[in-house]
């Protein structure tokens, strides 16, 4: 069983951060997994950096051009993440955009993913019908899970195909929104939180955009199984550096 | 075998929809109505009056008889400069907005390199006195301060892209991100055949007013209907697609595509998409793009602002990959001297990106009995001051 299907029947609400490989410093990859490990996170998402980040507002942008500037790049990414099973058991996901992984080549870049131990991708710009048509197969023969995104403006036929085509959970954006872009939540999002939770799908959902903090966690948690933060922890890095996590996530909860 | 989009919005491996699901909504909207828009009674009439009163059309297609004589083959203008706000663009920004009338929206996004698709939307926005903001590189606003004051005098918002390499991919980035935050009230008029399915095949579909008129004015004029060749600059390609348009499946019309090649294909500082592009993903698209090795999209150069753009439309990559184009690629120098000797021997200054097509004249030798249709897409008063510096003049 993939480690994220276990982590997702444990019976809490679970907490994900998302933060881009590369920054603050170019060798600060591992450090922070382990980090977020030890101070009880349940899933990290890997962020992939690329030059032109459409779903992202300036926070995660500012941060994936940095990156870049360092020096990232997907094949020093695996690199740094060669020996990442022998220190955390914790599920990981690498999330970026679609053109760095189609030049790596996709069967190739979901081989590397699986020797290293990466159980899941986000690729937001990649599509479910073309996912379905050309790569379906590729990331399932290396045991990877696709998280597809849904919005408050996705109708509830499309989220039952998105649904009916996951096997993890799905990434519930909470707004209609670049990422980082609000804080928050309002009546549109209880609305939306109350309309999916009545859908009764088959996977958990996990939200993700607008929460930074322990109230903003809570509020999404509550219908959902959990909840992504990444802006607010890029923020919280690019103050404090990689010294102080552990005083962000007991912020959170 | 069509040059055409099919229905998933696909020419041949390229085009397509790679859009996050924040964009999904509009794009299906948009894509199941646009056909449909578009053939009504209603818009059809509104467009074409639009076009012919407040754009000036039909342009005229002019036959430039010294140029003929000079390279010795029967060469004819399509006179898209003499479009109002000077280029093609408007014939597509006129489209859209209408569409954007027929789907309820009361707010306009547009990205612009340049500045000359941030004017033909601030242009039609006034016309229609809808609510414009025009997003637009950090860098380019300082490069392009004649072109942010037509905006502004028109009424639209010119809003700076701070991001990446703060030009014109930086500006399509930002306005699909306000798409994305803004995902009801507003319509995003593209300026180019770029952008995911049905951008490509419907900024294409509002262009090729441009082959059909030089159909039947080819007729009037020469008795026939085809021109042996068909040649234009190509950035992202909206003119290109406009003028090949109803002679993509006739194969007795050759195609020409003509890209910049700035300082040089090699130097490093060049437009050349066809020649120094791989296939990937830009702007929601599958197609040929500037690139690293691993993936990330590269900055682009020429002196022409309205051809440095690391990607090309799905068409042309598709043209360019069958065969069914040919692509080559024009320095700044020769654009530049093209451009003073079409404005010498004919007494046009063209935009310099379509001083890029004029250049192949050098390069390409026709037949004396061949019919060639040059796609004039714009004037030169926008570039006056690089031709200036340029020749000290």
């Amino acid at each position: 069983m993939n480690r994220i299907n276990k982590k997702l029947v444990e019976g809490k609400k679970l907490l994900s951060i998302y933060f881009t490989a590369g920054y603050p410093k170019l060798g600060d990859t591992v450090k922070i997994i382990e980090d977020l490990e030890k101070n009880g996170v349940d899933l990290i998402e890997i962020g992939l950096p690329f030059s032109d980040p459409l779903a992202d507002g300036p926070t995660i942008q500012e941060s994936s051009t940095i990156a870049l500037e360092n020096g990232m790049h997907t094949e020093l990414l695996f690199k740094q993440l060669k020996d990442i099973r022998k220190s955390v058991s914790i599920p990981l996901i690498i999330m970026g955009y679609f053109n760095p992984v189609f030049q790596y080549g996709v069967e190739a870049f979901c081989k590397r993913c699986q020797e290293i131990g990466i159980d899941g991708l986000i690729l937001p710009d990649l599509p479910l019908d073309v996912y379905q048509n050309e790569y379906e197969h590729i990331f399932k023969k290396y045991g990877l899970i696709n998280v597809f995104l849904i919005t408050p403006q996705t109708s509830d036929d499309r989220i039952e195909q998105i649904d009916s085509a996951s096997y993890g959970f799905i990434y519930m954006v909470s707004s209609a929104s670049t990422t980082g872009a609000k804080e928050g939540f309002g009546e549109e999002q209880k609305n939306y939180f109350e309309r999916i939770a009545s859908l009764k799908l088959a996977n958990p959902q996990i939200v993700g955009f607008g929460i930074s903090n322990a109230e903003t966690f809570n509020q999404a948690t509550q219908s959902s199984k959990g909840a992504i933060i990444g802006s607010a922890f890029i923020k919280h890095l690019a103050k404090n550096g990689v010294d102080s996590i552990s005083g962000f996530i007991k912020n959170i909860r | 075998m069509t040059y055409n989009a099919d229905e998933r919005g696909y020419y041949g491996e390229f085009g397509g929809a790679f859009i996050p699901e924040m964009l999904y909504p509009n794009t299906e909207e948009l894509r199941q109505n646009y056909i449909r828009i578009m053939e009504e009674p209603s818009f059809r009439k509104e467009f074409d009056q639009l076009l012919k009163d407040y754009v000036g059309r039909p342009t005229p297609l002019y036959f430039a008889e010294r140029l003929s004589k000079k390279y010795n083959t029967k060469i004819y203008l399509k006179r898209e400069d003499l479009c109002h706000t000077g280029a093609h663009k408007v014939n597509n920004t006129i489209g859209q907005i209408l569409m954007a009338k027929k789907l309820g929206k009361n707010r306009i996004i547009a990205e612009t390199g340049a500045g000359q698709h941030g004017v033909a939307t601030a242009t039609v926005c006034a016309l229609m006195g809808i609510e414009c903001v025009v997003y637009m590189g950090e860098i380019d606003i300082a490069r392009q301060a004649p072109n942010v004051a037509r905006m502004k005098m028109l009424g639209a918002e010119v809003r700076p892209a701070l991001s990446g390499s703060r030009t014109l991919k930086d500006a399509t980035n930002e306005a699909i991100r306000d798409w994305i935050n803004n995902p009801v009230d507003t319509y995003y008029i593209i300026g180019s055949v770029v952008g995911p399915h049905p951008y490509p095949d419907m900024v294409a579909r509002f262009q090729s007013i441009i082959s059909e008129e030089i159909k039947w004015q080819l007729k009037e004029k020469e008795g026939r209907e085809n021109p042996d060749y068909v040649v234009a600059c190509v950035g992202g390609g909206s003119n290109a697609a406009g003028a090949y348009y109803h002679f993509l499946d006739n194969p007795n019309v050759g195609i020409v595509a003509v890209e910049a090649a700035g300082k040089g294909i090699d130097s490093g500082e060049s437009a050349a998409t066809s020649v120094l592009g791989k296939v990937g993903i830009i702007h929601g698209s599958k197609t040929l793009l500037m690139q690293t090795q691993d993936g990330q999209i590269t900055e682009p150069y020429s002196i022409s602002a309205g051809l440095d753009y690391p990607g090309v439309g799905p068409m042309h990559a598709h043209l360019f990959k069958s065969g069914r184009g040919e692509f080559i690629s024009i320095t700044d120098d020769e654009a530049m001297k093209a451009g003073l000797m079409i404005s010498k021997l004919e007494g046009i200054i063209p935009a310099i990106e379509s001083s890029h097509a004029f250049a192949i004249l050098e390069h390409k030798v026709f037949n004396p009995e061949d019919i060639v249709v040059i796609n004039l897409s714009g004037r030169g008063d926008k570039d006056l001051n690089t031709y200036i510096n340029y020749f000290k003049l």
